[in-house]
């Protein structure tokens, strides 16, 4: 388990950051995105994907979560 | 266009590779890396923030360096400690020359190394008596000191000492943050923890004491982060800030004090100058606060026009107008310089190799004055930096993290750039190799380089560099007067 911020881009994008290890990656796809229900994995552009217990839609970004990692593409 | 092309500088890096073990060179290769503008993400080709070889000479400096030096330091009204042996303090005691107004010893202490100086006896029996004792001190002799940081070196962490019971005690007794910072000089591969480190004590220790008092604010308040104001930088950048009606609430840390960074939760905006050594803090206060924050670049007059449009697109028609009124204003001014210097610089090529920001932020200044930036490359930056740099440096051009000292001279008796711009520890090598240069981390005792002031001075001083008549003279008549005779008798 890892804390992350999942913030938004100057285009609206989803930004996924990890800040033990200053990485910055964008996220490619969110499993759940409705107002209710928000998280699951996340694919990230980088190849690496992590997953995020699914909370109602934060109504503010950035936020910090806690994400345990799925596949691990930085190495 | 690029001074070389693709083919011929994948053959240069394969062929300055060589000399190295095979383990060795299978590593470095990854560091290094020709550029391709269409690449999104940098991550497939470029490894950065990893442990230099060892073996190699390498730049980079250490944690304590990026945390003492870099962040902390430049505070004018706090003490930075430097707890530990002397020579980490000494050594880089105003090196950096962060510029301040105020009365050194009284109300601003950069130049001053506060260290407590340890000895055999201090590793052995530990040194926080003697940290408790140095902070009374200080309080007796500095009374205007606004608060105090202890940076630790290296043994603080190999011997164990409690430095945040310390620094806790201390903080009731005397009645101002004194602040702890873990960042001995072993932390990390670079001084690039330093920073992150330094940012989170700011960030549990300083950024919060203000919360829920009262402040006057106004709509159009920024911060900026991340100029050091060397040379005055951030003064530069300052009154541009100003011309187009924004109110620029805190400095960091160049000329900055406690009270504005402890004032920094309340402004509208935070601006983004090195984003290697201060975006955690911006993120924590986007997070914390909902302040958004922009990068920005105020190297030359196309970089600066950019950024005062992008910063005034997060405000009203006011500051909008304001923006075209201050570019308007010193078009002039700036093309006049252009006219100047132009003519005398274009079509030079020149290589980088720096710190956080600049060896991409300097590549628009460059530009503006018909230079050419064929390589690049940073001591401590990560990957997002990179993604960063890939849209600023042309196609094919070379990209090299953490180069080492043998890398670095080859590829500039390949690449013939008619300037380089680095650091001290590279100047005198490519002196002796008649190689014009310039330092970018200090700008060898000028500037400010940022802002529109800036510019004409950072074009004023390539010049001075780049055409200084001594170029020519460095092989001495008798040599060349034998090279003359020998191409006679051929
Ligand atoms: S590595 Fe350690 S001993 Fe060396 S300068 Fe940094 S803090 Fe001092």
């Amino acid at each position: 388990m890892a804390n992350i911020m999942i913030r938004q881009n100057g285009a609206g994008g989803l930004v996924f950051y990890l800040p033990k290890r200053d990485l910055e990656a964008s996220i490619e796809s969110i499993e759940f995105d409705t107002p209710e229900k928000w998280g699951g994995e996340l694919k990230l552009d980088n190849g690496g994907s992590y997953y995020i217990d699914p909370v109602a839609r934060p109504a503010r970004l950035p936020i910090s979560v806690r994400a345990r990692r799925l596949g691990a593409a930085e190495d | 266009m690029a001074a070389l092309t693709r083919e011929a500088t994948e053959a240069l890096i394969a062929e300055v590779l060589e000399v190295y073990p095979e383990k060795a060179r299978k590593d470095r290769a990854k560091h290094l890396m020709i550029n391709d503008k269409t690449l999104e993400s940098s991550k497939k080709c470029i490894t950065s923030n990893r442990k230099s070889l060892p073996g190699v000479m390498t730049m980079r400096g250490c944690a304590y360096a990026g945390s003492k030096g870099v962040v902390w330091g430049p505070i004018k009204d706090m003490i930075s400690i430097s707890h530990g042996p002397i020579g980490c303090g000494q050594y880089a005691r105003a090196g950096r020359r962060n510029y301040y107004v105020g009365t050194t010893g009284v109300d601003a202490f950069c130049e001053i190394n506060f260290t407590s100086d340890f000895q055999e006896k201090d590793i052995v029996f530990g040194g926080d008596k003697k940290l408790a004792k140095l902070i009374d001190e200080i309080e007796m002799l500095f009374p205007l000191n606004k608060g105090i940081s202890v940076q630790s070196e290296c043994p603080i962490g190999l011997i164990g000492d409690d430095i945040e019971a310390v620094a806790k005690k201390a903080a009731a007794t005397i009645g101002k943050p004194v602040v702890p910072v873990r960042c001995e000089g072993f932390r990390g591969v670079s001084q690039s923890l330093g920073h992150h480190i330094a940012n989170d004590s700011v960030r549990d220790w300083i950024l919060s004491n203000r919360d829920g008092q009262a402040f006057e604010t106004t709509p159009y308040d920024v911060a900026i982060l991340g100029d050091y104001n060397i040379g005055g930088d951030a003064w530069a950048s300052r009154i541009l800030l100003e011309q187009m009606g924004l109110r620029v609430v805190a400095q960091w840390s160049g000329d900055g004090t406690l009270a504005e960074m402890e004032n920094t939760p309340k402004v509208k905006l935070n601006l983004l100058h090195c984003y290697r050594s201060m975006n955690y803090i911006s993120r924590h206060m986007e997070e914390k606060y909902g302040i958004p924050w922009l990068e920005y670049n105020f190297f030359g007059p196309t970089k600066i026009a950019e950024s005062l449009r992008k910063i005034a697109s997060f405000f009203d028609d006011k500051i909008k107008e304001g923006a075209e009124r201050v570019i308007a204003q010193h078009k002039e001014m700036m093309d006049a310089v252009i006219a100047k210097y132009r003519p005398r610089l274009e079509g030079k090529k020149v290589m980088l190799y720096v710190g956080g920001l600049r060896p991409r932020h300097v590549v628009g200044a460059y530009e503006d004055l018909g230079m050419e930036v064929v390589g690049t490359g940073y001591e401590f930056a990560h990957n997002d930096d990179y993604d960063r740099t890939i849209k600023d440096m042309g196609d094919a051009t070379l990209i090299y993290d953490d180069v080492t000292g043998y890398e670095f001279e080859e590829f500039v008796k390949a690449c013939k750039p008619d300037l380089i711009g680095s650091g001290i520890k590279e100047k005198y090598v490519f002196h002796k190799m008649g190689v014009p240069f310039r330092q970018l981390h200090s700008w060898d005792y000028s500037g400010p380089y940022h802002g529109v002031d800036g510019f004409a001075i950072f074009a004023r001083d390539m010049d001075m560099t780049l055409n200084n008549p001594c170029w020519s003279k460095l092989t001495p008549p008798w040599v060349k007067n034998n090279e003359a005779a020998l191409k006679q008798a051929a």
